[in-house]
């Protein structure tokens, strides 16, 4: 009943909706290389303006981890024109939010400013896109900020710092067994002439793509990107050798210790990623999968081991199948207070083993259509997630035209396909199995004793 | 890997909080149930969302109870009556799925309430407003899901305790209020004192409509609008008026220390120190804006971070409350330095209790305050935060239109002598976790 109505919604939304979205986005390539991706949504006099560069950490080698992130944060040490902190104070003088991000596939950076600040902001971004100034002395005060960010994401955070050991275990060769952030001894020991290098080779408009969410007009817009970005010359890049990590012979395991109160489990198959938008069937399964275990509040595993069984304090499921490295299947959790990792870890396998035995329902599966098709309205009320949503999809291959046309291949997944998935890629020979072994504060006071088992 | 956190980012935007342009027309009134609605029409997309919150925070926890008001609001779903029918968690959480609505909870010191977005197709639309209706009116708070959720908040606060920074927010509030509800965390043993009765009691006393605010944002007409609001707070419990909470008084200077093996010091320096209807807000959102709040381009972050790179984050901020919310400068940087950081912060900020704004610091801030105020004001659920803010704290109908006036007449006087009136050194307390 529901599914039909909304149907109808979408059917509906999709006519009175026509003239502005057949079109829209906009897309354009300069002569330079770069990609220029145009979303017009008028709601608001506002832009969100971001270039994703297709450099990310998995393109650094062993003893240059975290370069990528490093040089994301000397993109605001100043230019050739421009002094260092200059262009953050452009950005907060013309009333506008700022800032960058680093992941193993991407460096992006983004602006959110008044529509009329458009045109400045795509000026300062492209004289960095070239003319970066790198010193010894901006990079020796900045190397120092980022060790802080790493002490204060991951060495001080037991459960990242488990992430970071668990992709070191699970991956051999794939350079996602690096960390983002870099590790520390790369850190202490990188120069500027590291940054220097990174930026001399990546950054370029052949490898980045420019998106711009908001009130603009697209063909005003381009003719601006020519002035601008134009004007940065296309240059050779690197050859990529694709990375592909040798078969796994065999369950990994490894423990953590880490100043905490629960344990924390979190055990990763290697699965398929997506590749070919119209052929591949699995990973749009394996979205299915997450989504029935872990995508809504009446989902199984929420359901099965917190509320119902209450095995869990906490438990997720996570598959990403747009990326450019290799794609996991993640489940975690903590266990409730008086169960161990050991019976969450079981409990997560029954919960699989269950689905590879009976399959799922079709309500489950309607369930994640309703939703999926409700996401698909509601993310419009924000154009930092559109935004977001077009570079990922940029950087990653796939490309924005498939953004929608891969929630309606989602959408068309049967159950027999989640079943076949879950039969298929969740066999020990592919796992990694990373447990934190909770150790108690020295120095704490002695606390008063709690409800419940201590352990 | 951000260049800075964003939740971060959140905290300074939203904390002290600057609206966008004019143009918002926000609609008022007063429900037939009492609850005061704030509205606005929006017909880009066809969706709605609603939020209605209540003068039920932590603050209004009983005493030995800290734990209640957020455990209320946590459990409304826990069981609920749709007509005749008794419905359980798993059916509560079954139904709202298959109208593709999402609904959320939140409690804050002052308010606590429901945030729902669903689409305005008329049977999801409706299917979605009867269950908020429903858990807001007639909640059961199952026994089994009680207990359920006492143990597992039992368990995050121990989590909690292991955490530099949880240990240092905590301590923090308990040091900056030491004879004040809005300095009580829920404990353990608070936790586990809380029985079923304790929630009824205080969903009776707490959420009735007459404590309500309704915000309303989306593609329905005004009349639509009047019909939600009234269907979704008519059947609330009868609860008394809002009572005045016990008055805040200030702390004594002082440092507290608490060891931690972590790599980075955890550090917070602050006291209690401004209403939200204080006319002093203006003042301090702009002076605020030059010493720790302006991201990259503050004091803080370029003497501390940029300068020195002492710290990945570091901030200061006001988040004002009904009553006296706090003034907190916050940073983290490795342990051996947190000496020569603090010293550093405290010569910042004595300096600029002293002189305040520069003439040009003070113009870079109302230019960013002012034109960045369409920013904040670009989405449906950037409009709803503004008018459950309006209607909660009673600020004027035309806050958000008055807002660039407000802000361009700041003098640097006045940030000055605001903050002398706010900030004061005789009162400020400083946590320093895992330090040296």
């Amino acid at each position: 009943m529901l599914r039909t109505s909304l149907l109808g919604l979408l059917c509906l939304m999709s006519a009175s909706f026509s003239s502005a979205l057949h079109a829209n986005p906009y897309e354009k390539t300069l002569a330079n290389g770069l990609r220029v991706i145009v979303k017009e949504d008028h709601r608001a006099p506002t832009v969100v303006h971001m270039v994703w560069y297709r450099a990310g950490a998995m393109d650094e080698v062993d003893g240059a981890s975290g370069v990528a992130h490093v040089l994301e944060h000397m993109m605001f040490k100043g230019t050739r024109t421009l002094g260092p902190g200059e262009f953050s104070r452009r950005v907060a003088a013309l009333g506008g939010n700022e800032n960058a991000f680093t992941g193993h596939d991407y460096t992006a950076y983004f602006q959110q400013v008044p529509k009329r600040a458009l045109p400045e902001m795509m000026a300062l971004e492209a004289d960095r896109m070239a003319n970066l100034k790198l010193d010894a002395k901006e990079f020796a005060q900045e190397i120092k900020v980022v060790m802080e960010e790493r002490r204060l994401r991951t060495d001080d955070n037991p459960q990242a710092l488990l992430h970071e050991k668990m992709n070191a275990v699970a991956f051999q060769a794939h350079p996602y067994r690096r960390p983002v952030v870099g590790w520390m001894n790369d850190l202490e020991n990188m120069t500027y002439l590291d940054a220097r290098d990174w930026y001399r080779r990546w950054y370029a408009p052949n490898n980045a793509t420019l998106v711009v969410v908001g009130d603009v007009d697209h063909a005003a817009l381009f003719r601006l990107a020519g002035k601008t970005y134009g004007r940065v010359k296309r240059q050779v890049l690197p050859e990529r050798r694709p990375p592909v990590e040798p078969q796994q012979l065999g369950i990994k395991r490894l423990s953590v210790k880490g100043p905490a109160r629960l344990p924390y489990l979190a055990m990763a198959w290697k699965v398929p990623k997506l590749k070919d938008v119209d052929r591949d069937r699995e990973p749009y399964a394996l979205e299915m999968l997450a989504a029935v275990l872990d995508g809504h509040e009446a989902s199984r595993l929420t359901k099965h081991l917190v509320r119902g069984q209450k095995i869990a304090q906490s438990v997720d499921a996570g598959y990403d199948a747009t990326l450019r490295g290799e794609a996991q299947f993640v489940l975690d959790g903590q266990p409730a207070e008086g169960r161990t990792v050991a019976d969450l870890e079981a409990a997560l396998r029954a919960e699989i083993k269950r689905i590879q035995d009976e399959g799922i329902s079709p309500e489950e599966l309607a369930r994640i259509k309703t939703l999926t098709i409700a996401g698909q309205i509601y993310k419009r009320d924000s154009m930092m997630a559109q935004a977001m949503e077009i570079g990922s999809a940029e950087i990653n291959g796939i490309g924005w035209r498939n953004i929608d046309r891969i929630l309606d291949r989602i959408r068309a997944v049967s159950a027999e396909e989640v079943q076949a998935v879950a039969r298929k890629y969740f066999s020990d020979d592919t796992l990694t199995v990373a447990v934190l072994d909770p150790q108690p504060l020295p120095a704490a006071a002695p606390r008063p004793a709690a409800a419940g088992l201590r352990h | 890997m951000k260049r800075i956190l964003l939740a971060q980012f959140w905290l300074l935007t939203a904390l002290v909080s600057a609206p966008g342009q004019a143009g918002v027309i926000i609609q008022h009134w007063i429900a037939p149930s009492g609850a005061r609605v704030y509205f606005v029409a929006s017909r880009h997309l066809p969706m709605l969302d609603v939020q209605v919150d209540f003068a039920a925070g932590s603050v209004y926890n009983p005493a030995g109870e800290a734990g209640v008001a957020s455990l209320t609001v946590g459990l409304l779903d826990a069981s609920a009556r749709i007509g005749g029918t008794l419905l359980d968690e798993e059916q509560i959480a079954a139904r709202l799925v298959d109208t593709g609505a999402r609904l959320s909870g939140s409690a804050d010191h002052d308010r606590a309430g429901l945030r729902l977005r669903t689409l305005t197709s008329k049977p999801e639309r409706d299917a979605a407003l009867e269950l908020m209706r429903a858990v807001l009116s007639t909640p059961g708070f199952a026994e089994e899901v009680l207990a359920r959720e006492k143990a597992r908040s039992i368990s995050a606060i121990q989590e909690a305790a292991t955490r530099p920074d949880s240990i240092a927010a905590k301590r923090f509030e308990e040091a900056i209020y030491p004879s004040h509800p809005y300095g009580v965390t829920a404990s353990e043993e608070s936790i586990a004192r809380i029985t079923r009765d304790d929630l009824l009691t205080f969903w009776r006393g707490h959420y009735g409509a007459r404590r309500a605010v309704v915000a309303i944002i989306g593609d329905v007409s005004r009349a639509e609008a009047e019909a939600i609001a009234q269907q979704i707070t008519e059947a609330l419990p009868q609860s008394p008026a809002e009572e005045p909470a016990p008055v805040v008084t200030l702390p004594q200077r002082e440092t507290i220390r608490l060891p931690h093996p972590a790599t980075q010091s955890h550090i917070h320096i602050g006291m209690p120190a401004l209403k939200r209807t204080d006319a002093d807000y203006f003042p301090l959102l702009v002076g605020n804006y030059t010493l720790g709040g302006g991201g990259f381009v503050s004091r803080l972050m370029q003497e501390v971070r940029e300068k020195r790179g002492y710290a990945y984050s570091v901030h200061s901020y006001f988040a004002p409350r009904k009553l006296e919310g706090p003034f907190e400068i916050g940073l983290q940087t490795k342990r051996e330095q947190a000496g020569e950081a603090i010293k550093l912060v405290e010569t910042l900020l004595a300096d600029f209790l002293k002189k305040g704004p520069t003439e040009a610091e003070l113009k870079a801030a109302k230019q960013n305050l002012i034109d960045g105020q369409a920013l904040r004001l670009d989405s449906n659920s950037k409009i709803l935060g503004y008018l459950s803010l309006i209607g909660f704290y009673g600020l004027p109908l035309s806050y958000i239109e008055d807002f660039p006036r407000r802000i361009e007449a700041v003098t640097a006087k006045q940030v000055r002598e605001a903050f002398a009136r706010h900030v004061r050194p005789e009162n400020l307390v400083t946590v320093i976790v895992a330090g040296d």
